[in-house]
């Protein structure tokens, strides 16, 4: 029995090797820069002048799209699964869009610059006809931007909102529905009123498990975020996130203190996923608890 | 799992076993010479069969820094390692780094602009004006002045930029730096830099594709990219005071200009040289070898090879729409081998 | 008459809002049938005997495949299993089975983190801790970074699937004299067999698709790999420095290799799933 032990003892040293080495391995730009590291917006390798705020703003922004097009979407679809599909159109809804999920990362980045980029350039008239007016639609559009790249992710992160909400949905009591019922509520009313009350806390933790998910995600966003270095309004202009400057700079860094602010950027993000895997974490075993 | 186990092993041991005795030597670096060194590579893997030169073309910012840190046997740049740079090999190494010229190119301005289909003319101020954000209209007089006769638009300039570093961005903001004062001292050198304005793209590609969807933008890619996918680019004022567009022939010319001046390890600009037919934006491409290579076998191979890449491999290049090296280059070069120890 | 307008809304919010969670459905569902729709198209069209057997061509010249690149990706994953799996599954064991205290809380906490942590992150730790002091890109390098991803599902997977085995079974088998141990690795682990081996496959399944962490750990090759010190072709990394690299032979080679990559990986999805659905039917 030891044997299971010492597994689950490694699983914590590996961890904790992790961030030691990317600890040990960032010492030169919190040295130099401090906290300015995560203020400032000048990324010059020139120079060598390194502030992390555009991609730390890039990361955000675009997950935060993601979630305003995958939330409504997910949890829509977890409803219609778990509440009005007949059981067997539900599981097999479900199963395929379980498999949305196991699509892998650089796959959704070629059908992103491929297929996805070219679309968005004809949609944008519309959009910007009907959107135009908010600072977050405004100025020139190029294919490659925050949105683009928010729209991606929130096909990646979908599959996950849907099937944890799914479960979460299902498993509130009868009793909740059937009270409701009895009372004269609509189907409508029912599962807003007396169903996803009693589910949102689970659902919540979905969203977060999906959020953690998109903050890391590297590919999909290299391959159409527009790569570029700047904090803008709009949503159209390009931006970049944390994980795309590693995957394109890492290798090409020269000198140890661009390599190492690279390092650095990684374990800010890997302390953005922390938190919010934690977040979503505690949101589940309140959910969990509240079920009885 | 033990079946997938099953399947899977006699595969990884096919892979392991059977070459025991072939040399596989890596190397990582720019991506302008990529399919040159592909065919090259390739042709010598033909003639020597036990030789293989492993080339993955990540970017001349990622050559210099992996063969800096020894993780691959040699490197490739379209940019010349600097002082700092070669300081800091020499201290993580312990001996020097040996740049080798191998081919030549020219990167050009390609742009796209509505109700034009001229050959635009650009000058290295305009150049760097429209690159540093103080040029932001099509019909601006800098641009204007250089084409007469062409009706342009007002609109705004798009700039597009490469996102990775890039030996095809050292050239351009090299040139940039020798026509422009300003751009010298607020932007300067690099593989990347903090660029003034304009949206990133990966790679020759990734330039390409925003400028021919992106409606008045302007960018800059390799010569052979641009001929390549018909793109129109635009012809650059050069030193003489002559616009001239960049083909083999002028890059050539170009290195001609620049050749007397060649030091001995071959760190050398070629941009902006003199002679009235010289295409001014044209640089070397070099392979980075270590001066001291231990496993003998590897060292070598990598100096056999750039022995025939200087001889036999020079003639395949203007197939490949590279241009080859000037002959007094490749004599200084071939003497240069024997340092490699 | 309010109260009817009323009821009339109120019944039209219902069809309305109904209609919109079904129509969410249809959307998300259409995604998928698009991507494989597309893929298909695309990808199997291209799609030769070539692709399997032959290395990759130099720039220019047509003909060449992957071969390299799927062995490369077997390796990868030969590997990642070695290491993920028996850490995973035996820490999984210990969680089921001992599960309670801080100990326990401690590990299950950090296996999340684990899970949380970007694969791009994961490719530079590989690449300081093995890479670096090795001086050289090597297969050890990635397979060594997809293992370590694997471990946190492993752990989950199977202590999901071991607490599914009924109460009745272990004390059954200790009431007979089993040890604790016995118990479990007769009796418990055999009866979650099914659930554990889909667990394995879906691990294997997801992380066969990860291009970020062998970047700067496996690297790439144009040849056969030979053992496992040497850097190594594999099917991700190809899609994505064939799909951004300016030649269009290349671009069709990547929706090849997507098509491949997708294929597989959703074949051993489907068939694994369809395994834990039987099993879970029984299990109810």
């Amino acid at each position: 029995m030891g044997i299971t032990f010492l597994c689950a003892f490694s699983i914590l040293a590996i961890t904790a090797y992790l961030v030691w080495e990317l600890w040990i391995n960032s010492v030169l730009p919190r040295h130099q820069f401090g906290f300015n590291f995560l203020r400032t917006q000048t990324w010059d390798p020139v120079a060598g002048q390194f502030g992390a705020l555009p991609f730390i703003y890039g990361t955000l922004v675009t997950s935060a799209v993601a979630l305003v097009i995958a939330v409504p979407l997910g949890v829509g679809s977890a409803v219609f699964l778990a509440e009005l599909a007949p059981p067997a159109l539900s599981d097999a809804l479900a199963f395929l869009i379980e498999l949305l999920a196991a699509v892998p990362s650089v796959i959704y980045g070629l059908l992103g610059i491929f297929i996805l980029v070219p679309g968005l350039r004809i949609i944008e008239p519309y959009l910007k006809a009907v959107l135009g007016w908010t600072p977050l639609f405004s100025g020139p559009f190029y294919g490659v931007s925050l949105f683009s790249a928010g729209v991606v992710l929130s096909v990646m992160i979908v599959p996950f909102i849907i099937s944890i909400s799914r479960e979460v949905i299902r498993a509130v009591p009868n009793d909740q529905r059937e009270a409701a019922l009895a009372l004269g509520a609509t189907r409508w009313e029912t599962v807003w009123d007396a169903v996803l009350p009693f589910a949102s806390r689970g659902i919540a933790g979905s969203i977060f498990l999906a959020l953690a998910r998109s903050l890391g995600e590297t590919m999909a966003v290299t391959m159409v975020v527009g790569n570029d270095p700047k904090i803008k309004a709009s949503l159209l202009a390009p931006g970049y996130s944390i994980a795309a400057v590693i995957a394109n700079e890492f290798t090409e860094a020269t000198g140890e203190l661009y390599t190492q602010s690279l390092i650095e950027l990684g374990l800010v993000l890997f302390a953005l996923t922390v938190i919010i895997n934690g977040a979503a974490r505690l949101m589940m075993a309140a959910s969990e608890r509240g079920k009885v | 799992m033990t079946r997938k186990l099953a399947l899977l092993l006699p595969l990884a041991m096919m892979a392991s076993g059977a070459f025991a005795q072939n040399v596989l030597i890596n190397g990582a670096g720019a991506t302008f010479p990529y399919p040159m060194y592909s065919k090259w590579f390739d042709e010598y893997h033909k003639k020597f069969p036990t030789l293989q030169f492993n080339y993955q073309s990540i970017g001349s910012g990622g050559g210099i820094q992996q063969v800096t840190q020894g993780t691959v046997d040699f490197g490739a740049t379209d940019g010349p390692m600097n002082d700092k740079q070669l300081m800091d090999f020499q201290e993580k190494r312990g001996n020097g780094v040996l740049h080798f010229p191998t081919v030549m190119g020219a990167v050009v301005p390609v742009y796209n602009i509505a109700g034009v289909t001229a050959q635009l003319n650009f000058t290295g101020e305009a150049l760097a004006g429209i690159f540093l954000g103080t040029i932001t209209k099509w019909n601006d007089p800098m641009i204007a002045k250089a084409n007469p006769g062409v009706n342009l638009p007002g609109n705004d300039i798009v700039v597009v930029h490469r996102s990775d570093g890039s030996g095809t961005s050292y050239i351009w903001v090299d040139y940039l730096s020798k026509v422009s004062k300003d751009w010298e001292t607020k932007v300067g050198r690099g593989t990347s830099v903090n660029w003034p304005v304009g949206l990133g793209g990966k790679g020759n590609e990734g330039v390409s594709g925003q400028v021919k969807q992106t409606p008045n933008s302007i960018g800059y890619v390799e010569l052979i990219f641009a001929r390549q996918n018909k793109m129109p680019f635009g012809k650059v004022k050069n030193a003489a005071g002559v616009f001239v567009e960049a083909s083999l022939a002028s890059v050539t010319a170009d290195a001609a200009g620049a050749v007397k001046e060649i030091p001995d390890d071959f760190r050398v600009s070629i941009t902006n040289s003199p002679g009235k037919e010289s295409y001014p934006i044209s640089s070397f491409t070099w392979l980075l070898v270590p001066s001291k290579i231990q496993d003998a076998t590897k060292k070598k191979a990598i100096a056999d090879f750039v022995k025939w890449m200087l001889t036999d491999g020079q003639a395949m290049a203007t197939a490949l729409d590279y241009a080859p090296l000037p002959k007094p280059v490749v004599a200084k070069e071939l003497k240069a081998i024997a340092k490699i120890q | 008459m309010t109260g009817s307008l009323l009821l009339w809304r109120r019944k039209a919010v219902n069809i309305a809002m109904l209609t919109v969670t079904g129509m969410c459905t249809v959307v998300a569902a259409g995604i998928l049938i698009f991507i494989l729709g597309y893929l298909f198209i695309h990808g199997a069209a291209s799609l030769n005997w070539n692709f399997f057997t032959k290395l990759p061509t130099p720039v220019g010249e047509t003909g060449g495949g992957m071969a390299n690149a799927i062995v490369g990706s077997a390796k990868l994953l030969l590997i990642a299993s070695f290491i993920g799996i028996p850490i995973g599954f035996l820490a999984g064991v210990y969680l089921s089975e001992f599960g309670e205290g801080v100990f326990a809380f401690a590990v299950r906490y950090v296996t999340d983190l684990l899970n949380g942590v970007p694969s791009i992150v994961m490719g530079i730790f590989a690449y300081t801790i093995i890479v670096l002091p090795q001086k050289h890109f090597s297969t050890w390098a990635g397979g060594i970074a997809l293992g370590v991803m694997m471990i946190p599902i492993a752990v989950r997977s199977s202590e999901e699937f071991l607490r599914a085995v009924p109460k009745a079974l272990r004390e059954g088998s200790m009431a007979l004299g089993a040890s604790r141990a016995q118990a479990i690795f007769t009796v418990v682990i055999p009866a979650a067999k099914n659930g554990i081996i889909t667990g394995v496959m879906l691990n294997i399944a997801r992380v066969s698709g990860e291009t970020a962490p062998l970047l700067f750990t496996s690297f790439s090759n144009r040849y056969w790999s030979e053992g496992l010190n040497q850097p190594t072709a594999s099917l991700p990394v190809m899609i994505y420095t064939y799909a951004v690299a300016p030649y269009e032979d290349w671009h069709q080679q990547a929706w090849s290799a997507g098509f491949v990559l997708l294929t597989l990986v959703l074949g051993v999805n489907v068939f694994a799933r369809l395994v834990l659905a039987r099993n879970r039917h029984v299990a109810r």
